[in-house]
């Protein structure tokens, strides 16, 4: 039996939300050791006689008897969690609660229930992220850091922090009760939307790092659309942009890890079952009077993604879904991305003033696709010291080698007589 | 063809899940390896890390090994190899080795009756 790719991980996730389920919020921690705990054994057994016919079960099995085992002994010194009440304490109730609450479809509510408690209005939104990746996502310390391009230390001070919160918020979020849950909804679909960016705009230069953030994102909003109250038009628009996006992955970047701009893209690599899943989710975001920042943000992913040529994207409209997206959620960058549109519309004078036109650009002076995006338009009306010199500024800027290199292919594009 | 134990010692296995998965996977494809060319002959158990001693004439019972991590017995396999050069080059291929952990190479003594 073969291991499926990232299967620990997952496993990681699923266990620690059912033991935090059994154990209480506030033994998080407690959770977290079983679940090393679960993998050692796992280890110790498996590499001398063999991955067993369904290692995801027998992992589970062993993190239950485990939980059992912590039960029994620990049930006078502990107090484990409070909304089983006393069915812990006598062991009449303790086995049959704690196989029911470790059935399969058990757990697929445990990890929205995490999901949601991970987005604590107390956290930042950075440290909801942090919190989902290391607990929901196995993932660890180093391995957030690596993808975040931040120190081992902060990272950890961020996660201990979160941790610390989450611990004492008393109890997990009750995914039942529809009024909190719609509260909390916009949380969870902002971290898993920004854990899917970081994946694919993020600095870190692996790419493989940054595609398994994608991914991971792609598979928690999937637990949000099967359930009831989750899969909400917003939902459905989130998880249609991340399909969209997600469909030109294998075209950013080629063989030797370079950079490719939309433009340059070979657009055979692109998903194209990526695409008709988008577009059918799509059709279920459309509905009810909600029109959120995902439903536009879809919308215009969909017409990168579903143009044969670049010169055969409609910039008319996306233009206009960039005006709508500037009155939902205004921002520097929405702003930068709607004035590059009107370049391709009207050409590149018309988008440097549109540029000049942003009212708080100064927030982009540290992003380097901003002056990359100024380059780009100097360089096409024919200005190339102009253009060296954005670009120059953009390779300052850059945060990674794939991003340096990608300007100073940029620059020499400058040199080239046109 | 002569046998050998291969005894493994140390390393406590630990990382995130993903560096714990990828040890697991080298495991799997060594024992694989070995496995295919003929080599293994039992491929043994992992022993719990700790048991009890029972020493002397007294036969007092004791918790233990009362020994470093690194020292503890983690498992066993039983090799079948030319001879012991062979077993030796064969033990190389074990992931332990990558954590800091050592293998045993023991031949296994058979009387001839």
């Amino acid at each position: 039996m073969e291991l499926s790719d990232h299967l620990f991980r997952r496993e990681a996730g699923r266990m620690v939300a059912a033991l935090t389920r059994v154990f209480g919020v506030h033994n998080l921690a407690l959770a977290e050791d079983v679940v090393q705990d679960a993998f050692c054994r796992a280890m110790e057994v498996w590499r001398m006689r063999g991955v067993p016919e369904n290692p995801s079960a027998w992992l589970m099995a062993t993190a239950k008897n485990r939980a059992l085992d912590v039960l029994r002994r620990q049930r006078t010194a502990r107090t484990f969690a409070p909304e089983l009440g006393r069915l812990l304490e006598s062991e009449w109730t303790l086995a049959p609660v704690v196989e029911e609450l470790f059935a399969a479809n058990a757990i697929k509510d445990d990890l929205l229930r995490m999901m949601f408690s991970c987005c604590h209005p107390r956290l930042s939104e950075e440290a909801q992220v942090a919190l989902i990746l290391n607990i929901l996502c196995g993932f660890s310390v180093d391995e957030i850091a690596g993808a975040f391009v931040s120190s081992h230390a902060a990272i950890e001070k961020r996660i201990a922090r979160a941790k610390k919160i989450f611990s004492g918020s008393k109890r997990l979020f009750d995914v039942t009760a529809p009024a909190e849950f719609s509260k909390r909804l916009p949380a969870v679909q902002r971290a898993l939307y920004l854990l899917f960016n970081e994946g694919y705009h993020g600095a870190s230069p692996e790419t493989a790092v940054r595609t398994e953030l994608c991914h991971e994102s792609m598979r928690l909003v999937v637990i949000l659309l099967d359930h009831p109250l989750g899969g909400t038009p917003s939902s459905y628009a989130l998880s249609a942009l991340m399909c969209f996006d997600a469909a030109r992955l294998p075209s950013r970047v080629d063989r030797s890890g370079n950079l490719i701009s939309l433009f340059d893209q070979d657009r055979s690599l692109w998903d194209q079952n990526l695409v008709l899943k988008g577009l059918k989710l799509m059709e279920l975001s459309a509905s009810g009077p909600e029109l959120t920042e995902y439903h536009v943000e879809a919308a215009i992913a969909s017409i990168y993604s579903t143009a044969a040529r670049a010169q055969d994207t409609n910039w008319q409209t996306i233009v206009s879904l960039y005006d709508t997206l500037m009155t939902i959620r205004p921002s520097p960058i929405v702003a930068l991305n709607r004035a590059i549109a009107v370049a391709q519309r009207d050409g590149p004078e018309r988008g440097l003033e549109e540029i000049a036109a942003i009212e708080d650009r100064d927030r982009l002076s540290a992003y380097p696709f901003y002056a990359a995006a100024l380059g780009e338009l100097e360089l096409r009306r024919g200005r190339e010291d102009a253009a060296r010199e954005h670009f120059r500024t953009a390779q300052g800027l850059a945060r990674n080698p794939m991003e340096r290199r990608f300007l100073d292919r940029r620059m020499e594009a400058c040199d080239r007589p046109r | 063809m002569s046998e050998f134990t291969f005894l493994y010692r140390g390393s406590d296995p630990s990382g995130s899940p993903e560096q714990m998965q990828k040890t697991m996977q080298k495991w799997v494809a060594w024992f694989k390896e070995l496995g295919a060319s003929g080599h293994i002959k039992d491929p043994g158990h992992p022993l719990e890390r700790t048991g009890k001693v029972v020493k002397g004439n007294q036969k007092s019972v004791h918790d233990g090994p009362y020994a470093e991590a690194k020292d503890v017995v983690g498992g066993y396999t039983l090799i079948e190899a030319k001879d012991l050069a062979q077993a030796v080059e064969l033990s190389k291929g074990c992931p332990i080795l990558e954590v800091g952990g050592s293998v045993e190479v023991r031949p296994i003594r058979i009387l001839n009756m």
